[in-house]
């Protein structure tokens, strides 16, 4: 997917609040989201990003502000019906299936199965060959690095214009987070991609834009390039020094 | 313990379970009460498995799964009285139309039942969505209601479950008398058990529900309607008790309106041995419950039920999921 810098946003978040329990958590947060990139959101822990993410996708819902994907206002729908509009979610927590086979995993993500689906389907092969070689094992007994690229391949069966990615190198080891953002790298071509993650080395090697989170609040934007040249800002907002 | 010592302890309990009378009990009584036992346990399979499927995918413990039961029972002989005078076919002259009549009546109680769940769900269930503590309120509310229900439509008194005559009576194998009722009752269980399995294991739905069974919120968020399901499993679950209710007062011959108070309390006993939310796991432990009482009843008489609960406390302190914690 070619990136467009004039093109209408696909996703846009304007000044969402959410509160979970009595805790306002997101307390506006803006930002868009532009074909043929990959958005990071950065923050420290308890941003709000993660909640963001659990807010475009329809599992909380925010008590102010607008999500708009192509324009057409997204916030007041449930989950599932969000999700059909082209939204895939791969939760922090990987949300595999355990006890599912790995294409049991695939099936209960297919929306339908067409000659579309199949060939997405070979594409995913060829991006992550390993859930070819463990199709009929149970998702339980994949390693780690295996899990999470089940959890990213999973949504994009059914052709996902967006894919919402939280902190998907969490718990890996870093030659299987190389392996990721390779795998992640290729995906950009089919799909648009919003990050969330707290390792900088994986969100600078991916992200085309990013956004500051502190304090539920969107604080600061930008191209990735320039992120990684301000120290500053990397140090205020994320605490660290250096691209690593 | 050693893992494989764990993967194989629900097969090596139940062996156990199913070969230790031997040594006790003389060989035709041991096949008697066994039979008897197996009935049991497919009857207990059936309750069990609505409860059980029911807490895995919708995480509501459903306290008036057995008011559903007694519902089913109600049903089923109103059915069969009904159908038994239009058509005559619960009488002596075919097993096949016997066998036809108790299906319809099983089929229509499952049917008005699985309507009366799905009642029960939009209206009692779904407010309290998350909240166990309210869950067991409501629902407890919701199993006297019910109770009292069947005592306005059907009256408070015991009646006689009329059972088809062919059903009546037994076999002599091998010089073994064997009731044929828990024969048919072991094979409908069978045939159920299997029908479920394949729906749960062989279709994109049941592949869905064992989906969610595992994380309903992640089925969501891949474009499934999960109310949808929720509403399609308690049904389903409500189905599956009116039936074992139908079933088991065949088994029993006689229904009143409180019956379902105590199947409730086997129910969960088995749920929890098998691990909730599994299949497998109501199977396997119904089958164990419903032998152990049987060998013990016959045993020691008062220690049936206190068999039962040795059991539950055995499993869970070797296994505190239940035997099969894997879902459906």
């Amino acid at each position: 997917m070619e990136a467009d810098p004039v093109a209408e946003p696909i996703l846009k978040v304007e000044g969402i609040h959410t509160f979970i329990g009595k805790h306002h958590i997101l307390q506006g947060v803006s930002f868009a989201v532009h074909p043929g990139k990959v958005t990071v959101l950065l923050g420290r822990n308890g941003a709000g990003k993660s909640t963001t993410l659990r807010t475009i996708i329809g599992l909380l819902s925010p008590s102010q502000g607008s999500i708009l994907l192509r324009n057409r206002a997204i916030h007041h729908l449930k989950p599932y019906e969000i999700s059909r509009l082209g939204i895939g979610f791969v939760p922090e927590d990987r949300g595999i299936f355990n006890f599912l086979t790995v294409e049991e995993n695939f099936r209960v993500a297919m929306l339908q199965e067409d000659g579309k689906t199949r060939e997405m389907m070979d594409t995913i092969f060829e991006i992550f060959p390993d859930l070819k070689k463990f199709w009929k094992a149970k998702a339980g007994n994949l390693s780690g690095g295996q899990k999470q690229m089940l959890a990213i391949a999973r949504p994009l069966v059914n052709r996902n214009e967006l894919l919402l990615i939280d902190e998907p190198s969490k718990g890996l080891a870093p030659i299987v987070i190389d392996h990721l953002i390779d795998s992640i790298n290729k995906l950009k071509e089919y799909t648009v991609i919003i990050l969330v993650e707290q390792n900088f080395y994986m969100a600078s090697s991916l992200g085309d834009d990013f956004y500051l989170f502190d304090d539920g609040k969107t604080v600061h934007q930008g191209q990735m390039q320039e992120l990684i040249q301000n120290e500053e800002l990397k140090k205020k907002y994320l605490g660290i020094a250096g691209t690593n | 313990m050693n893992p494989s010592w764990r993967r194989w302890l629900p097969t090596l309990i139940v062996f156990a379970i199913f070969l230790s009378p031997f040594l006790l009990i003389s060989p035709k009584t041991y096949i008697t009460l066994t039979i008897s036992g197996l009935a049991m346990g497919m009857l207990l399979f059936l309750v069990s498995s609505g409860f059980s499927l029911i807490f895995g995918f919708l995480s509501v413990l459903n306290l008036a799964h057995g008011a559903l039961f007694t519902w089913g029972a109600y049903i089923g002989f109103t059915a069969f009285t009904l159908i038994n005078k239009w058509t005559g076919w619960g009488g002596p002259n075919s097993m096949i139309l016997n066998i036809v009549i108790f299906l319809l009546a099983l089929i229509v109680a499952g049917l008005l039942v699985a309507v009366l769940g799905i009642i029960t769900e939009r209206l009692v269930i779904r407010p309290v969505y998350g909240s166990h503590l309210f869950q067991i309120f409501i629902t407890v509310g919701a199993m006297i209601v019910m109770e009292e229900l069947i005592r306005i439509v059907w009256g408070p008194n015991d009646e006689v479950m009329p059972v088809p005559f062919n059903f009546m009576g037994s076999w002599d194998l091998f010089d073994v008398v064997v009731s044929k009722y828990p024969l048919i009752a072991i094979v409908v269980g069978l045939i159920l058990y299997i029908v479920i399995f394949m729906i749960l294991r062989k279709t994109k739905i049941g592949t869905i529900v064992r989906a969610g069974v595992e994380n309903p919120e992640m089925v969501q968020v891949m474009g499934h309607n999960i109310y949808r399901y929720f509403t399609g499993v308690f049904a389903a679950g409500s189905a599956l008790a009116a039936i074992g209710g139908g079933m088991w007062a065949t088994f029993v011959k006689s229904i009143h309106p409180a019956m379902g108070g105590e199947i409730i309390v086997f129910a969960l006993i088995v749920a929890i041995i098998g691990g909730l939310g599994s299949m497998t796991g109501s199977v396997v432990g119904a089958l164990m419950v419903g032998l152990s009482y049987n060998y013990v009843a016959y045993l020691v008489p008062k220690a049936a039920l206190g068999i039962t609960m040795l059991l539950l406390v055995i499993i869970l302190s070797i296994r505190p999921t239940g035997l099969f914690p894997e879902g459906t």
